[in-house]
């Protein structure tokens, strides 16, 4: 899916001046927990989020994220924007949720970052643990 | 002669002309005297418009500039002549035909100053003189486009041979075991420009030609113990970085205060991370999970008091030891 259609999906607006809105995402991810999209995504991915603070890019930086959707109307500071325009990494912007803007990309046929293994070990390591504290 | 290049200010980039190409930013480094044609044709004004038909048309050229006792008195061109032959005044000198306010450009003025020039008042060339005034070359448009892909050139090569010489570091040096060892200072509390290392340790495995897929195994590890390091010590420590050609190990350094409970700060999902920490995204108890699932091998060891030291392993598969290229 291009930028751009993305951008028409959410009703949104590009924040960066130079977007090229024929830049292809492969998948998506929400989240407002860095690690999350660290441990959870893959390269390629557009990030919808509703921080805004520069440690965003530095996530999308070196989890390899192709683009930044900020949500429910959230205006990122400039550091964040001057950080962003240094990695070449888009900034955009919609006015839904973040549950909301998800919903209308996942339905327009934008896909996930799919299941890991790591999450569902997470869960059943946790839950043992926390079994056996009982 | 007006010697009118000077008129045009100084070399800086005029306000709001921000240079936004790679060409755009070398008409500004670029200075007239690196592209000008050296040496030019020239002519008398004693020269008989004759005679200049025949120069033009031997040199495939479409101007001159005129000579007088080595001083520059002005400037002839096709269209002077195509004047002068419609006319019938072949026969008529050089000198009374030229054009005599002579618009110069400076030889250690950048190239914006002669595109500027080109661009206002439509000229095909411009007569280049030394800040003495005397003649020193000639430029046209065509010496503008092939000086800046000359330019261009050149910097690619420098860009290329600096690739080369990176990702050729482990085959170039000999030595039983050659490693490459890097370190980050990392501030303690600095979250504003925390990920700096990280970003850094990127960008050299890119340099060192990486695979994508491992380069974003040891950037996300590296960040998350960045990011330790940031949150829970109390003097930062060190983000260091040994890159051999069969694997890469991260080590985060500190000298306190150390983990309590090592085990339990293994669990996914346990922090001990204030909320400001929180709000920013972080500290939510994955970071050390994020690292483990990164790397094939990960040790912790913290001593209440004096330190921690996390390790993580990156070992390289056979294909990623092999730089892209010759694949």
């Amino acid at each position: 899916m291009t930028l751009e259609e993305v951008l028409k999906l959410v009703d949104g607006k590009a924040i960066s001046s130079d977007v090229d809105l024929s830049d292809h995402v492969a998948m998506a991810c929400g989240a407002d927990l860095m690690s999350d999209v660290l441990a959870f995504t893959h390269a390629g991915t557009l990030l919808l989020t509703g921080l805004t603070n520069p440690q965003v890019v530095r996530t999308a930086e070196m989890a390899g994220i192709k683009a930044i959707i900020f949500v429910r109307g959230k205006y990122p500071p400039a550091e964040t924007i001057a950080l962003a325009q240094e990695k070449r990494i888009p900034l955009l912007a919609t006015r839904y949720t973040l549950y909301e803007a998800c919903g209308r990309l996942y339905a327009a046929g934008l896909a996930g970052c799919g299941l890991f293994s790591i999450a569902q070990d997470t869960w059943t390591d946790t839950l043992d643990s926390t079994s056996r504290k009982k | 002669m007006a010697a009118a290049g000077s008129s045009l200010g100084s070399n800086e980039a005029p306000p709001g002309a921000i240079p936004v190409t790679k060409s755009q930013e070398l008409v500004y480094e670029l200075k007239i005297g690196d592209i000008m044609t050296r040496q030019p044709i020239t002519v008398g004004p004693d020269c008989l418009m004759s005679e200049l038909k025949e120069i033009l048309r031997v040199k495939r050229i479409s101007g001159v500039p005129v000579l007088e006792a080595g001083e520059l008195v002005g400037i002839i061109s096709l269209e002077d002549l195509i004047v002068a032959l419609e006319r019938g005044e072949t026969g008529a000198r050089v000198g009374d035909r030229m054009t005599r306010r002579v618009q110069t450009v400076y030889a250690d003025e950048s190239v914006i100053q002669a595109v500027n020039c080109f661009a206002r008042h439509g000229y095909g060339r411009l007569p280049v003189v030394d800040r003495q005034g005397h003649l020193v070359g000639i430029v046209t448009q065509g010496d503008v486009v092939r000086g800046l892909l000359r330019q261009l050139d050149v910097q690619w090569q420098e860009e290329e041979i600096h690739r080369y010489r990176a990702s050729h570091i482990f085959e170039d040096i000999e030595s039983d075991q050659t490693g490459l060892v890097l370190r980050y200072k990392v501030v303690a509390r600095d979250f504003v420009r925390g990920g700096e290392a990280s970003s850094k340790l990127k960008r050299a495995l890119e340099r060192l030609g990486a695979r994508p897929q491992l380069m974003r195994r040891v950037a996300v590890a590296a960040y998350e113990a960045e990011t330790n390091l940031i949150i829970h010590t109390d003097t930062g420590g060190d983000l260091i970085a040994e890159i051999q050609p069969d694997r890469i190990r991260v080590v985060a350094l500190d000298t306190g205060p150390g983990i309590a409970d090592v085990q339990q700060a293994l669990q996914p999902g346990y922090s001990t991370a204030p909320d400001w920490i929180r709000e920013l995204g972080f500290g939510a108890g994955m970071g050390l999970t994020n690292i483990k699932a990164c790397a094939d091998e990960m040790r912790l060891e913290s001593r209440l008091g004096v330190g921690t030291r996390l390790e993580a392993v990156f070992n390289l598969t056979l294909e990623e030891q092999r730089r892209p290229r010759d694949s």
